[in-house]
């Protein structure tokens, strides 16, 4: 395996300079224009995507998004500009080699009918020449990751699927090669509401594990706001209105266009949209099962519980100080049991929903691989809404 | 596969009936060989009854199985031949056509292939011998330049409705433009491509009757006769055996079709 390798998908191959490492996707001054038309149908754009964030591409139709975006793996060529993906100059490359490190999803899953799905999700592998044990692996792989059991979809024929398997298997095929760098076009646009919901859900808790780069095109501010770490907000000629994260748009629209265009229900949107990864968590004493109980009770100080953590790091109880009442050794499996614990990618909305449902107190927040991270508390919740309210009046006031 | 682990709410749509219509092979048992057999029986039975009619000398000499089957052969070669130099020429011109950049002769050639088939067959196959002469490959020629717009214009027609967001991600993936037309463009196409070549075959059986006219051999030849001398039976034979031969011919080409289409469309 050359340079193909799915090892180190961040590594800036080809020796590009270290300090590119921070840019996913930089397009500079990038215009393109159509021969016989007086404006450009992306002008002068300038945009940074980071690496491993979501990037929301987010307009009306004829705002020139997708145009955009297939300006990255070049099924669109600029007229002038310059374009880097994960530290290459995308411009340099051949666009055939350079597509091939870069997934493609698109409305309706765009699968081949005349092919099975492991053929459709092995494609990419296939044209990078891995051999065949690699590829039937790594298909088995992708489908699992895709929720879609390898024994009893692999042989199917897209035709037998529904639309959000389709898409499900459009997600898997545009992982293959594990590329670095994901583009994204409307895929959940011809979806049923429940089914987009889902979707939407099963690329956030991938993108959790995965960590990729994603340009996501839509014209549903709900999904922006939803699947963005950042949104562009583009009008006419791509020129990016604005661009920031939800909870800034959210609360301090830079101009009228863009506060038309996200409309009204801030408020309520802004739990709807907030992560609790954008919330400081907080920290409670920890244990684990074969801590000895004295030096727990100890550890427990004023908050009078702490949580215990298994060998992998991942909370698996309360434990409170009348738990550990006249107990010698270790704490072994006493306290009672976390509920499902929350991650980073959850919205405060869904936090709240747990707290409240929840006969703790607090809820313990996880990470990649379910390692504990902190906790969150009615109080966690509270004060962030506090601070973003506050936020939101100096933004007011200072216009 | 009614309850996926996991409950899809999507999963519903997709049921488990269509499943073997799409892996099983055409299989449809005995009757699928009814129509073949059928034909063959009624050829057979043609011939039998016109051996046991009161002949005369010229209806034996004509009618001889020996000579028929001879005549039969010869219409097979001029279907098969002319057929297969239209394929050659038509499929890859077909393809170019429908590429972006060579788009614009489309209507050009079409217009040449449609003088090819509107112009009348006997008329062409006439003229081609006062230029060439008579015999088997002139009569070929005529064959090709009619029976090129069909499959021209299905290869064409097949390619164009190929959706263009599939060729447009095969692209996105990383396929170059061969394999685009290799993999994605040319299987979504072969239904109507295989099709365009079974009209082909069939129309050529048909009009391979005109190559007699120019010594060019064939089941024309009993039909010619028969006309000439005004002998029925001959003239008959002639034609019962050159409609058997496009309903074989037009069945092979229905199985290969089945068989050569790609699965899952």
């Amino acid at each position: 395996m050359p340079d193909s390798s799915p090892d180190a998908p961040d590594s800036p191959a080809a020796g590009a300079a270290p300090a590119t490492d921070r840019a996913g996707i930089e397009l500079i001054n990038v215009t393109k224009r159509y021969p016989g038309q007086k404006t450009p149908a992306v002008d002068d754009v300038t945009l940074t995507v980071p690496v491993g964030e979501i990037v929301v591409l987010l307009g009306p139709s004829g705002s020139g998004k997708t145009t955009t975006m297939r300006l990255i793996n070049r099924l669109i060529e600029p007229t002038s500009g310059k374009i880097t993906v994960a530290g290459r100059d995308a411009l340099g490359l051949n666009p055939t080699e350079l597509r091939r490190h870069i997934g493609y999803v698109i409305q309706d899953a765009g699968l081949f009918p005349h092919m099975t799905v492991a053929t459709n999700v092995g494609l990419v592998p296939q044209m990078l020449k891995w051999d065949r044990k690699r590829i039937a692996d790594r298909v088995d792989e992708l489908l699992d990751l895709v929720d879609l059991p390898p024994d009893q979809y692999r042989d199917r024929y897209p035709r037998e699927l529904s639309g959000g398997q389709r898409q499900r298997v459009g997600v898997a095929r545009a992982l293959a090669a594990d590329p670095p760098v994901m583009l994204m076009d409307e895929p959940f646009g011809a979806l049923d509401p429940i089914t987009r919901e889902h979707l939407q859900d099963s690329l956030l808790h991938l993108q959790d594990e995965l960590g990729k780069t994603i340009v996501f095109v839509t014209h549903d501010i709900n999904e922006a706001l939803k699947l963005g770490d950042r949104i562009a907000i583009l009008d006419k000629g791509s020129r990016i209105a604005q661009f920031g994260t939800p909870q800034e748009i959210l609360l301090n629209p830079a101009d009228a266009y863009v506060e038309q265009f996200i409309g009204g229900g801030q408020a309520m949107r802004l739990l709807r949209f907030s992560r609790v990864a954008d919330v400081p968590l907080q920290q409670v004493p920890e244990a684990a099962p074969g801590d000895d109980a004295d030096a727990v009770r100890d550890r427990l100080g004023d908050t009078g519980f702490a949580v215990v953590l298994d060998e992998r790091r991942r909370p698996v109880r309360w434990i409170t100080a009348a738990n550990l009442d006249g107990v010698t050794g270790p704490v072994g499996e006493r306290g009672e049991d976390v509920a499902d614990p929350i991650r980073g990618r959850n919205t405060l909305q869904q936090a709240l929903e747990t707290l409240i449902q929840s006969d703790h107190e607090c809820v313990p927040v996880v990470g990649r691989g379910g390692v504990y991270q902190g906790t969150v508390t009615l109080a966690t919740v509270q004060n962030a809404i506090r601070e973003m309210r506050r936020t939101a009046e100096r933004a007011g006031a200072g216009a | 596969m009614t309850a996926p682990p996991l409950g899809d709410t999507e999963d519903a749509a997709a049921g488990t009936g269509t499943q073997d219509a799409l892996h099983a092979p055409a299989g449809r048992s005995w009757r699928a060989l009814l129509q073949p057999l059928l034909i063959v029986v009624a050829g057979l039975g043609w011939m039998l009854y016109v051996e046991n009619e009161h002949l005369d000398s010229i209806e034996k000499r004509v009618l001889a199985p020996r000579y028929v089957a001879q005549k039969t052969w010869e219409h097979i070669e001029l279907a098969l031949a002319s057929t297969a130099i239209v394929l050659v020429i038509a499929i890859p011109l077909g393809i170019a056509l429908s590429r972006p950049r060579v788009r614009r002769a489309t209507p050009l050639v079409l217009g040449v292939a449609n003088i090819g088939q509107s112009a009348p067959a006997i008329g062409v196959v006439v003229l081609l011998a006062v230029i060439w002469g008579i015999g088997f490959w002139t009569a070929i020629v005529a064959l090709v330049a009619y029976g090129m717009l069909p499959a021209l214009r299905n290869t064409m027609v097949g390619l164009q409705q190929v959706d263009p967001t599939l060729t447009d991600a095969g692209r996105g993936i990383g396929m170059s433009a061969p394999a685009v037309l290799g993999r994605v463009e040319l299987p979504l196409a072969a239904p109507v491509i295989l099709a365009g070549i079974r009209t082909t075959l069939v129309l050529m059986v048909g009009t391979a009757s005109i190559a007699s006219f120019i010594s060019g051999g064939g089941l024309g030849d009993l039909v010619t006769t028969g006309v000439t001398t005004q002998r029925t039976p001959v003239l008959l034979t002639g034609c019962v055996l050159i409609a058997l031969l496009a309903l074989l011919i037009d069945w092979l080409g229905g199985v290969a079709t089945r068989l050569l289409a790609p699965k899952g469309l």
